[in-house]
């Protein structure tokens, strides 16, 4: 049976692909990958609805982890995807016969280990398949503290799942690494990219202008609907904590991976960014606890309040774009 | 966020399960810590998994009353909704929510009738009757 290094990370993408790297001979911790791959993001995109409410994201679509490290760093990746379920079963056992680890895409609703609360229709779900013993397969999911199992018939359906974001049975593995990445050159052009989207994208409801978006909609909500509302403002909260986004909406991540920068780039100016977006995730938190309280009815809903509550997250992260901006790296 | 304020609420949706957070030492270097669940979060989700209960309650009285099919109970029941299930089964919309009809889905043919039972992984039998009230884990 293969060995396989399992350590539990906070994002389910990054933290496959990290662990796919390490086992080819590359580390990198999760927060350099996420901050490599430019994943960072807000987006509050109305016209698509998931379950009844708004599209809302706080990093880029599914894929764009392995896909921005792959470009940003050389690394290739070898993606496989199948029309027929049992072709991309046989190829996953031929893999893992050979002993070799592969990343696969799969929805959370069909995988047997998912907490029954936990299980909602997200077909974009990351995990690593490194055995098979009998009918049950060996999987790294980095978003659980111990590696899990699923049996064949349960993995088959959760990787062939239709509807938005099909995984078709998506296999993934880096192919063989010969140098070691660049961080010196990689890491100012990640942060740059990532700083310029966050402050110039020329939409009105992507990066700092969205936050500020979203809190002019929140004034405007109107008191009548208030259980449409309440369930907006929960929908909001849970795509900044619950999903698997290591705290604040993957503010804590990108402080962190600043923070590692700051150490291989010996940048004071990262360190004080760093603490910059550690605030603003902060910030983040408390927007959450204030809209829980108010759910809860433990205080009066107060759209205004949480308006607030987003213009401060907005400033303070459009000051943080701006340090980032102004260190002019590299 | 400090690493003692990383919140351990003990979530029950959690099932003894804990998640990676990012947090900050003494020292203000950042590293990991293991959270059981933080109650803000357990607000937002109940809320989300109660509003799918209620639908699935309404589903069944309305079943129940002849005003609609067994499938939209096992909409709900599943966590889906129409626009869900249109897209997990490949059929239109409009024929999903045709099929909501008692009449329809009664006469409904077994290639129809096999979209649903792979989509939601039960047998025809199932998907054209209400499994028991007490059911916990469907309703």
């Amino acid at each position: 049976m293969t060995d396989f290094d399992h350590q539990q990370t906070a994002h389910c993408e990054s933290g496959a692909v990290a662990a796919l790297l390490r086992h080819n001979g590359l580390d990198l911790s999760e927060p350099m990958v996420f901050g490599l791959s430019t994943a960072l993001t807000y987006a509050y995109i109305p016209l698509v609805k998931m379950g009844g409410m708004p599209l809302l994201a706080y990093r880029m679509p599914p894929g764009r982890v392995i896909r921005g490290l792959s470009k940003r760093l050389g690394v290739r990746f070898h993606f496989e995807r199948f029309r027929r379920p049992a072709d991309g079963t046989r190829a996953l056992d031929q893999y893992l016969q050979q002993g070799s680890p592969v990343g696969l895409q799969a929805s959370v609703y069909w995988l047997p280990y998912f907490p029954e609360n936990m299980r909602f229709h997200f077909n974009a779900h990351n995990l690593v398949a490194y055995g098979k013993e009998g009918d049950d397969y060996l999987i790294s999911d980095p978003t659980f503290e111990e590696p899990m199992r699923a049996d064949t018939a349960s993995l088959q359906r959760a990787r062939f799942v239709k509807g938005m974001l099909a995984p078709k049975g998506l296999i993934y593995y880096p192919e063989p690494i010969t140098e070691a990445p660049d961080l010196h050159k990689a890491i100012p052009g990640a942060i740059r990219s990532t700083s310029n989207m966050m402050l110039r994208t020329p939409l009105p409801f992507v990066g700092i202008r969205g936050i500020r978006h979203v809190a002019r909609h929140m004034e405007k909500l109107s008191p009548a609907n208030e259980h449409y509302n309440k369930l907006l403002i929960g929908h909001m909260v849970r795509m900044q904590e619950e999903i698997g986004t290591g705290g604040a909406g993957f503010r804590f991540l990108f402080a962190s991976f600043l923070q590692e920068s700051a150490g291989i780039l010996s940048n004071d100016g990262l360190k004080a960014a760093a603490d910059q977006f550690t605030d603003a995730g902060d910030e983040w938190r408390r927007f959450a606890l204030y809209a829980a309280k108010m759910l809860k009815g433990r205080s009066t809903l107060d759209y205004g309040k949480l308006a607030a509550q987003l213009r401060q997250v907005a400033d303070m992260e459009q000051q943080g774009y701006r340090m980032l901006l102004d260190l002019k790296l590299g | 966020m400090k690493l003692d304020e990383v919140p351990q609420d003990d979530s029950k949706a959690f099932e003894g399960q804990r998640k990676r957070l990012y947090a900050r030492n003494a020292d203000g270097e950042y590293t990991t810590a293991l959270s059981s669940g933080w109650e803000a979060e357990d607000v937002v989700l109940d809320q989300a998994v109660e509003e799918y209960n209620r639908f699935t309650r309404e589903a069944r009285q309305r079943v129940q009353q002849g005003l609609s099919s067994p499938l939209e109970y096992h909409i709900y029941a599943h966590r889906m909704d129409l626009t869900v299930l249109a897209q997990a089964t490949g059929l239109f919309r409009w024929q999903v929510r045709r099929h909501l009809k008692p009449a329809v889905f009664d006469r409904l043919g077994p290639r129809k009738m096999q979209c649903y039972e792979e989509a939601f992984q039960m047998t025809a039998e199932q998907l054209r009757s209400l499994p028991p009230e007490d059911d916990k884990n469907n309703d």
